[in-house]
């Protein structure tokens, strides 16, 4: 039997683990996207990296110029602009991955037949999971790069830990973008895509983006912390003011569980949807 | 035909797929041999696409064997696919790309190399008669030139088995005959064809062999002339003496012809001579509003096996 190119390839993973989700290959669904991408349009990237510079701008260095520094850490004081600016950085690293992750896969789901056009082949969902996640998380990475260069720029990087921030957004991209997708797999109609909106926005609103969550309640502060965004606006503020202790080790691993759950999570609901 | 062992490519034993208390496919056994162009003929429902997507590796058997080139398509599924080219029943052509993107994509998900695929690419757009349209978006081509670049799609990995699900439902009858045309010069090349269809013109033109499924089991299997000479009459007269009568005259038909078959809109006689038995009926005094005397074919297998016709 003369075997092509493409059966001689599945063959070499034969006894790999997980052979029958995963070809090895997610790197040819991020190929995919970037091909999408380009003849896509600019304006719609560039809308979604605008967003928090505009919080910047406005509650930064408008509303800032009525409050008085703020205390991130005992005897540790900032302006309000540099007090928004992580969170800020944290909610443009989970805005860039949630785009891709939901509103996008979910079309492709329901709408294009895209995922089962890359079943049909020699990939496994696993493969579509890790690319569409990746895709996703590297959007996430660019807005928060674009970011930090703002800030950069308005004096806001006071420390070259600061730099540490970038892959700190990555974390955070990926946790949400695997969440995202996850959760976009179980959604049918646009009024439930909606759901996602209507739990992101006062996320931000009220993570302790804006102040510290000292002015809140203690019941309320607990449920706030159980929230991911809370985890990645603390992981930042922290990692950009150069302030290191054990106490950030809980917000990364929040992320690893997320980024764990969400992969697991898709492959399962891409194996139901698609190959069962 | 090829009937050695070895050459069996999909081989399945019982096999059955349920959803639920559904039984869609209904403890089949098949097999389909290298270079032959095998189909599956039925109406909506049949289970067709079930089958197709389990040789596939896309959904799961309730129960039986199955083995296509000698793996198990339950725990070897990328393995499997890779062997296979696939053409779904619905485009899912990527919208987002151009017709070359397309392809080369697809290539890329096969883990090709990009200097294999480029070459492929113009073999393909040349063979799909898409040149033309190289950087097209897919949203601007025609119903026709979609269902081309899924076929050149599917044959960017060099499949030893092509999968056509519904080739050309939904295309006019130009678009079927271009790729039809398309089909042959594949099993030309030696390429295995699968098939499915509700139409018998398709299913008597493209394929070697063919199996009957009505509610997931199989009502028959040959070749298509091999069908008709089992199951009905060289020749059919269909005669309508219009709706109200034709139920009246049939007991008085039923004694001219082999068999007889009275639809809510004209019978159909079966016989190897259907012009003598148009005499007879005339001579006998009645007189129908039209007659036509044609060659049977697949559709009077299909409505002598279940009863009912394919296309409803």
């Amino acid at each position: 039997m003369i075997t092509s190119a493409a059966v001689a390839i599945a063959e070499a993973r034969i006894g790999r683990r997980g052979e029958s989700v995963y070809s090895g290959r997610a790197r040819t669904i991020i190929e995919r996207s970037y091909l999408a991408f380009r003849s896509s349009t600019w304006i719609v990237v560039a809308t979604g990296f605008l967003e928090p510079v505009l919080y910047l701008v406005s509650f930064g260095f408008g509303v800032g110029k009525l409050i008085g520094k703020i205390e991130v850490a005992p005897g540790h004081f900032v302006s309000y602009a540099a007090f928004i600016a992580p969170a800020l950085l944290a909610t443009s690293a989970m805005n860039g991955a949630i785009y891709d992750a939901t509103w996008n896969v979910f079309f492709k789901l329901r709408f294009d037949r895209v995922y089962q056009g890359m079943l049909a082949t020699s990939l496994g969902p696993l493969d579509v999971a890790l690319g569409e996640i990746g895709w996703a998380l590297l959007r996430g990475m660019l807005y928060a790069i674009a970011f930090m260069s703002i800030l950069g720029g308005v004096g806001l990087i006071t420390t070259p830990w600061a730099l540490l921030a970038i892959p700190c957004a990555v974390l955070i991209s990926f946790g949400f973008a695997a969440v995202g997708m996850a959760v976009t797999t179980y959604m049918k109609s646009f009024e439930q895509m909606n759901l996602i909106n209507i739990v992101l926005l006062p996320m931000f609103l009220f993570s302790g983006s804006f102040y510290p969550l000292s002015i809140y309640p203690g019941w309320l502060q607990a449920f706030i912390k159980v929230l991911p965004l809370w985890h990645g606006v603390a992981l930042i503020r922290s990692v950009s003011l150069g302030i290191f202790s054990a106490a950030l080790i809980p917000h990364i691993l929040y992320f690893v569980v997320m980024i764990i759950f969400g992969l697991y999570f898709t492959t399962r609901r891409l194996t139901l949807l698609f190959m069962r | 035909m090829p009937t050695e062992k070895s050459d069996e490519l999909i081989t399945a034993k019982g096999l059955s797929k349920l959803y639920g208390d559904f039984v869609a496919v209904n403890g089949i056994d098949f097999s389909v041999h290298k270079g032959e162009s095998f189909g599956f003929l039925g109406p909506n429902g049949a289970g067709k696409s079930t089958i197709m997507r389990i040789i596939a590796a896309t959904l799961t058997r309730t129960s039986g064997e199955i083995t296509v080139l000698g793996k198990d398509p339950a725990d070897r599924g990328p393995e499997i696919r890779a062997h296979l080219g696939v053409v779904p029943q619905q485009d899912n052509l990527d919208q987002a790309l151009s017709v070359t993107d397309n392809l080369y994509i697809y290539g890329r998900y096969f883990g090709l190399s990009r200097k294999f695929i480029n070459a492929k690419i113009e073999e393909l757009l040349d063979f799909a008669q898409l040149t033309e349209k190289r950087d097209a978006k897919v949203e601007m081509l025609s119903g026709g030139m979609k269902r081309r670049l899924t076929i050149a799609r599917a044959l960017i990995s060099e499949p030893e088995i092509l999968m056509l699900d519904e080739p050309t439902t939904g295309l006019d009858p130009q678009a079927r005959h271009i790729l039809w045309d398309r089909l042959f010069r594949l099993k030309e090349q030696g390429v295995t064809l699968l098939i499915t269809t509700h139409y018998m013109d398709e299913a008597e033109q493209l394929c070697d062999r063919l199996m009957v499924l009505d509610k997931g089991s199989i009502m028959a299997e040959d070749s298509p002339a091999g069908l008709i000479k089992k199951y009905v009459t060289k020749e059919v007269l269909e005669v309508r003496f219009g709706s109200e009568r034709n139920a009246e005259v049939s007991e008085q038909l039923g004694a001219l012809c082999a068999r007889i078959e009275v639809l809510p809109d004209r019978i159909l006689m079966y016989a190897d001579d259907a012009e003598k038995v148009l005499e007879e009926i005339h001579k006998s005094g009645l007189h129908p509003v039209t007659s036509l005397v044609r060659r049977s074919s697949l559709e009077d297998v299909f409505l002598r096996l279940t009863g009912r016709t394919l296309v409803e």
